[in-house]
């Protein structure tokens, strides 16, 4: 994965093989998927076999406005891969910043709600089981937007700079791969945590 | 101190001024290995590494036999017996097996499909610095176990660490969290690496490879690392609830607070069993590479032998299981996963009437390679039977963690296994070093490691008939086990006098073998058609191929592969 951008001959057309970038983030999201899966079977095993309370019920709110905010990123990141593609870095740049500003309004909105549940309303991953299975799936969740995040501005940085031209589409496009996949994540454990587990 | 050879090719390609008086000390050398991203020394590096720590973890397994050679034995303590046992499987496993398959498969996926190196180098090398980093964990446990202040330990838990074993109530000090961080951090190492040989397979074949023509070692290797993509996942999961459960109070495998110590068991297992087949399939790939080349046959049945491959993996994402059948599942749960097991056995018999028809009527060459290979054939066929015979849920619910168990899966893991590494390290060593193993030395381990191969665990599965249970640390005399138990220990001497044979054969041929040529065993795969040991950018020409024998094709112009396949 060399920084330098290279000018690829192009294939002949009697051979050709699918991009590395995208192979590659396509086997990550297979291996992260795996890990996900294990910690939404567990949540969906231990609900309500919680010892003691508080219940899920109790003291959890639906996280619609964040949750719309982190679905319409994966709009916005979309246009942006199509306005480079273009050639057009400016309107890249905006998009680009409105990913990170959905991805950042989110995230914030889970720190909210986890120290409302922490500090208010006596919720911690000691508590019970519903604590345990609610901090870990959601938090890895989190961890996977913090770490997409992350990458995005380092992007957002390289933009600034003026670096950021057409031929890197298909990086961003590998990039976007992955928000989207953490986008999907979400609706999967929004489903779990708060439909089917309350 | 010589001068690099890299070093200066490209300062001469460069046009350089050549940088002749440098002369490398022992520091330079050992630099250029530690900052290295190419996939040779790399693979290299996993070999060595796996070698190493196999000769740990072969002194463990030893100090376990003499343990247990006498009824009510006190050479070991029974902590210390439980701590060995327990670092015995975990090194194997994750030290031993997975080092040595992802350093063959860096070593070799790129030159048999006409590449110059994995898709992402640096990943590569970010890969084998986890696994290293992760083995140290581990071991660091033996000096830093209980803190950093207090004795060492190692964790004493078994290597699948089963609830509530884990918890803090019954594993004190730090030595479990050391098994845990230290597994996690090398399966991390396992997803970059599989993630790396899956895409360099997709998307770096030379011109002409189409899948279908691509060598069984890279097809197997690509569905191994497609398992490992699948079944690391679940382990890493379960790590990381282990880990909350320890340092954070949470509650996942805690009984007390309504967790279940069982779902600890279906987690692990649902990474364990396939991680069974993520080390066999390298195997698999080995003898589909070698015994064609003895049998002087093309392999038989190849589409099959793709299409069972696939086969073996996706059933064995359907088996965990079946190591659980003493926990008390439903009938409808033991049925699905008795009938899943067997199952496995159609691909693989498939794979071995394949490797049988390959042999048939061919002009079989037994060079040491070859015998390993036969030898895997008919081990790797009673460990399947006996693999079927356990998958009968009365029968396991008898037998269960007692020694009929261990005399199985090491029948897998050695007898197949270890059989196809050691064939494989004979049959590739030329082209890694520039020389040939001693065929004499090869023929003196092979036999010593075949007959205390046998003796041990021919032997061991019949005091597990007789009722004697998996990780006692003694057991009283008269109870029928104790001849027995004599034989298993006696094997054990021969293994290891064989091993010291094969230590004694790498390093005297290291130096003193019959120089090997670029292609020693005349064989058919691109890795032949390269320098032995081959350049850095591995073939200075972007190759074409037409068929799945391209070094046949080059060898016979008038009777090519590609008019028939």
């Amino acid at each position: 994965m060399s920084t330098v951008a290279t000018t690829l001959t192009p294939e002949s057309a009697d051979w050709s093989q699918p991009s590395k970038g995208r192979t590659a983030m396509i086997c990550l999201i297979i291996a992260e998927s795996a890990i996900f899966s294990i910690f939404v079977v567990a949540y969906l095993y231990y609900i309500g076999k919680s010892a003691s309370g508080p219940t899920p019920r109790q003291v959890l709110d639906l996280p619609i406005l964040s949750s719309i905010c982190l679905l319409s990123s994966s709009a916005t990141i979309t246009f942006a891969i199509r306005a480079l593609i273009s050639g057009d870095t400016g309107r890249f740049g905006f998009w680009w910043l409105a990913t990170i500003v959905l991805g950042g309004y989110f995230l914030f909105e889970t720190g909210r709600e986890w120290h409302d549940l922490i500090y208010n309303k006596g919720l911690t991953i000691q508590t019970n089981l519903f604590g345990t299975t609610f901090y870990s799936l959601v938090g890895l969740h989190a961890f996977h937007v913090l770490v997409g995040l992350l990458a995005l501005l380092i992007v957002m940085g390289f933009t600034f700079a003026g670096a950021v031209k057409r031929e890197h589409a298909e990086r961003c496009e590998v990039l976007a791969l992955y928000w989207h996949f953490v986008d999907v994540v979400w609706i999967i454990v929004f489903t779990v945590v708060y439909i089917i587990g309350l | 101190m010589n001068t690099s050879p890299t070093q200066s090719s490209i300062a001469g390609v460069m046009g350089l001024p050549e940088d002749a008086a440098r002369t490398w000390t022992v520091f330079d050398h050992l630099h250029q290995w530690v900052v290295t991203v190419d996939h040779k020394k790399l693979g290299l590096m996993y070999i060595m590494y796996g070698l190493l720590f196999f000769v740990v973890a072969g002194i463990e397994a030893s100090l376990i036999r003499i343990q247990l050679a006498v009824p009510n034995n006190h050479f070991l303590p029974p902590r210390l017996f439980n701590e060995l046992f327990t670092m015995h499987g975990t090194t194997m496993v994750f030290l031993v097996g997975m080092p040595l398959i992802f350093g063959f498969a860096n070593y070799l996926v790129p030159l048999m499909i006409g590449a110059r190196d994995l898709a992402f180098p640096r990943l590569n090398a970010f890969g084998f610095w986890l696994s290293v980093f992760g083995g140290l964990l581990l071991y660091f446990s033996l000096v830093g176990g209980m803190g950093m202040t207090g004795a060492g330990s190692m964790p004493d838990i078994g290597w699948f660490a089963y609830a509530p074993l884990t918890s803090p109530a019954f594993s004190r000090g730090h030595s479990t969290d050391y098994w845990t961080i230290g597994v996690l951090v090398g399966g991390l190492g396992s997803i970059a690496t599989a993630v790396n040989i899956i895409t360099t397979i997709l998307c770096l074949r030379c011109k002409g490879m189409t899948l279908m023509k691509m060598p069984l070692l890279a097809w197997l290797n690509l569905v191994m690392c497609g398992m490992v993509l699948i079944a690391i996942g679940p382990l890493t999961a379960a790590q990381i609830m282990l880990l909350f459960d320890r340092f954070l109070g949470a509650h996942f495998f805690d009984t007390q607070a309504g967790g279940s110590a069982v779902l600890w068991q279906h987690f692990f297992w649902i990474f364990g069993h396939p991680e069974v087949y993520v080390l066999i399939l390298p195997g698999f790939a080995f003898a589909s590479e070698i015994i064609p080349v003895f049998s002087r046959k093309a392999i038989f049945g190849y589409p099959v032998m793709v299409g069972a491959t696939v086969a073996i993996a996706f059933v064995s994402l359907g088996v965990w299981a079946h190591h659980m059948f003493t926990v008390g599942m439903t009938p409808i749960g033991n049925t699905f996963f008795a009938i899943s097991t067997m199952l496995v056995g159609v691909p693989t018999g498939i794979k071995i009437f394949n490797w049988i028809g390959t042999m048939w009527g061919g002009k079989i060459r037994f060079d040491t390679p070859m015998l390993f290979c036969v030898a895997f054939l008919v081990q790797f066929l009673i460990a399947g039977l006996t693999g079927v015979m356990l998958s009968v849920v009365p029968f396991d619910w008898q037998l269960n963690s007692s020694y009929f168990v261990v005399a199985h899966f090491h029948f897998v893991l050695v007898g197949a296994l270890l059989f196809t590494i050691f064939g494989a390290i004979y049959y590739w060593f030329p082209k890694a070093t520039g020389r040939l193993l001693s065929e004499r030395l090869g023929k003196w381990h092979f036999w010593l490691f075949l007959i205390g191969f046998h003796v041990t665990f021919d032997t061991m599965h019949i005091p597990g008939m007789l009722g004697m249970p998996r990780r006692i640390y003694t057991y009283e005399a008269g109870r029928g086990w104790d001849a027995l138990n004599m034989i298993c220990t006696v094997g054990v001497g021969f293994q290891a006098l064989g091993i010291l044979f094969f230590v004694g054969n790498v390093l005297w041929s290291l130096f003193k073998g019959k120089r090997a040529g670029n292609d020693p065993w005349d064989a058919w795969t691109l890795e032949w058609s390269t320098t032995s040991p081959p350049p850095e950018y591995n073939f200075a020409e972007p190759l074409v191929v037409k068929s799945r024998r391209p070094l046949w094709d080059i060898k016979h112009p008038t009777d090519p592969d590609w008019k028939f396949e």
